[in-house]
């Protein structure tokens, strides 16, 4: 119950911190580029893999009904609204969370927290909101990424199948992906960014006992981002729901 | 009315609990400006957290803090982070960010509370490495460097605002007998040469002797003896005695 608390007060200074200024520019410009750029080919090569596998899936199940022409739309409209979103979530929880739980507990346990501190610098917004802001901003464009990299997974393997040209597969593949398709979904990825970066650096920056924990504060990122994610993402889609009906 | 210069620090019946131990037990004490006081004892008794708290970094369950006059317990943010611009502060393990170079350490708090250009912040930067015997090593990542270096660059770093106190943790920790004295000087010259209050904390009592104008003898939380070197020297306390002719090494 103290974690719960500790955590939740955690998460709301970061919320608070975010919107008041000063902001660090150049630290948000870093983590842009460390955490979201660097994600960028780890995104874009599981969406070709997810997209080829979910083609071949889509296939077999549509082939039975004579469907094979709804295959890009089904294929796109499961990535978008549901595949693509929490692939990348937990993808991201994956490789920021350990990296985030990971760079913030060596900072604590070699007090270079402490050193940020005496240098009279706020440690929180210099550390964790940074991080925070950057994580909602990269979220939605990785996952973009994603998809993207998805529908294009799923041409080479309807191709590869059934011949059909790259121009027919997107016309298909994009009939059906409207505004309250599209934008609710991926905009719920700043929800799992601000997930991923407020519990990782949470932990990050409880951790004691040295390199243990560390690796501690590393593993717990990732099991703890991914779960609250998970959890999160049912809110979420039942509030899309309720805010977009014609998402049903 | 006579105006009188406040102490650099003081502490007033300071206690400190931490997971249910007593580590500070109503401690009160003053440091004059550009007194040097090093703080002794076993580990465990209180020192660091002493450090901790004049920093801000840690607050004390009861009692108030003061630097130059000024309350550190329970400052508002803003007023601590000026506060905390007067004070430089040595860690045990420099405690350099591993991220930058060793100019962007020092270069870091004259970017962050200075209006100084890109090129007066390299020209401090320069003159605080060499002061410390560094200059050669501006572009080289904390993790190239040796524990006698690292501990150099932190000195540098600590010292980049020239603030008026400086406050060290373990200078001599992990480090060879002349790496380990070469720090003491480099400590005795700012005390001796610009004034700079000291505050450090340390078990080496050969290096205690050469800082220290006034020794602290902390136990189980709480100040036990002090004075300078030759006074506890000759201490009824058996426990300062003892300490007192160790020759321990940080």
């Amino acid at each position: 119950m103290t974690s719960v608390g500790s955590l939740t007060l955690f998460a709301g200074r970061a919320l608070r911190d975010l919107f008041r200024p000063p902001y660090e520019f150049a630290e948000i410009t870093r983590h842009l580029f460390e955490l979201g750029a660097r994600s960028a080919p780890l995104l874009a090569v599981s969406g070709l893999a997810v997209g080829v596998v979910l083609s071949m899936h889509t296939r077999a199940t549509l082939e039975r009904f004579g469907a094979e022409t709804m295959i890009p739309a089904g294929l796109a409209m499961a990535l978008v609204r549901e595949t693509g979103p929490l692939t990348a979530g937990l993808l991201l929880a994956g490789r920021i969370g350990a990296g985030i739980g990971a760079e913030l507990g060596a900072m604590r346990v070699t007090e270079q927290i402490d050193a940020l501190e005496a240098s009279g610098v706020d440690s929180f917004r210099y550390l964790v909101v940074t991080r925070v802001a950057a994580c909602i901003i990269a979220l939605p464009l990785l996952t973009t990424i994603l998809n993207f990299a998805g529908i294009l997974g799923g041409y080479f393997a309807e191709s590869l199948v059934s011949g059909m040209s790259l121009q027919l597969y997107m016309q298909r593949a994009f009939a059906m992906i409207d505004f309250p398709t599209f934008v609710p979904s991926t905009l719920k990825t700043m929800v799992f960014g601000f997930i991923i970066a407020t519990a990782s650096s949470w932990l990050g920056f409880n951790a004691t006992q040295g390199t243990e924990g560390v690796g501690r504060a590393s593993t717990q990122s990732v099991v703890l981002s991914s779960i609250l994610l998970i959890v999160a993402n049912v809110l979420l889609v039942q509030a899309i729901f309720v805010m977009f009906p014609s998402v049903r | 009315m006579s105006e009188t210069t406040p102490p650099a620090v003081a502490f007033d019946h300071v206690t400190t609990v931490l997971g249910g131990l007593v580590v500070l037990d109503d401690v009160s004490f003053a440091i004059q400006p550009g007194e040097a006081v090093c703080v002794l004892g076993k580990s465990g008794t209180g020192k660091s957290v002493t450090l901790k708290t004049i920093m801000g970094l840690m607050t004390p369950d009861a009692g108030r803090v003061f630097v130059e006059g000024e309350e550190v317990t329970d400052a508002p943010r803003h007023v601590l982070g000026e506060i905390r611009q007067r004070l430089g502060f040595l860690f045990q393990n420099s405690a350099l960010f591993d991220s930058i170079s060793v100019g962007e350490n020092v270069a870091f708090p004259l970017r962050r509370h200075t209006d100084c250009s890109d090129a007066e912040i390299d020209e401090i930067v320069r003159e605080k490495l060499a002061e410390v015997g560094l200059e050669t090593d501006y572009d080289k990542m904390p993790a190239d460097l040796s524990g006698g270096m690292r501990k150099r660059v932190g000195l540098a770093r600590a010292m980049a605002l020239d603030p008026s106190i400086l406050l060290v943790d373990e200078p001599s920790a992990g480090l060879d007998p002349i790496t380990a004295e070469e720090i003491d000087e480099l400590l005795r010259e700012l005390r001796d040469e610009r004034g700079t209050t000291l505050v450090v904390v340390t078990h080496n009592i050969p290096s205690a002797r050469k800082i220290g104008k006034r020794l602290m003898v902390l136990d189980q939380g709480k100040i036990v003896a002090e004075g300078t070197a030759e006074s506890l020297d000759g201490s009824e306390l058996p426990l300062v005695r003892a300490f007192m002719k160790s020759k321990g090494s940080g």
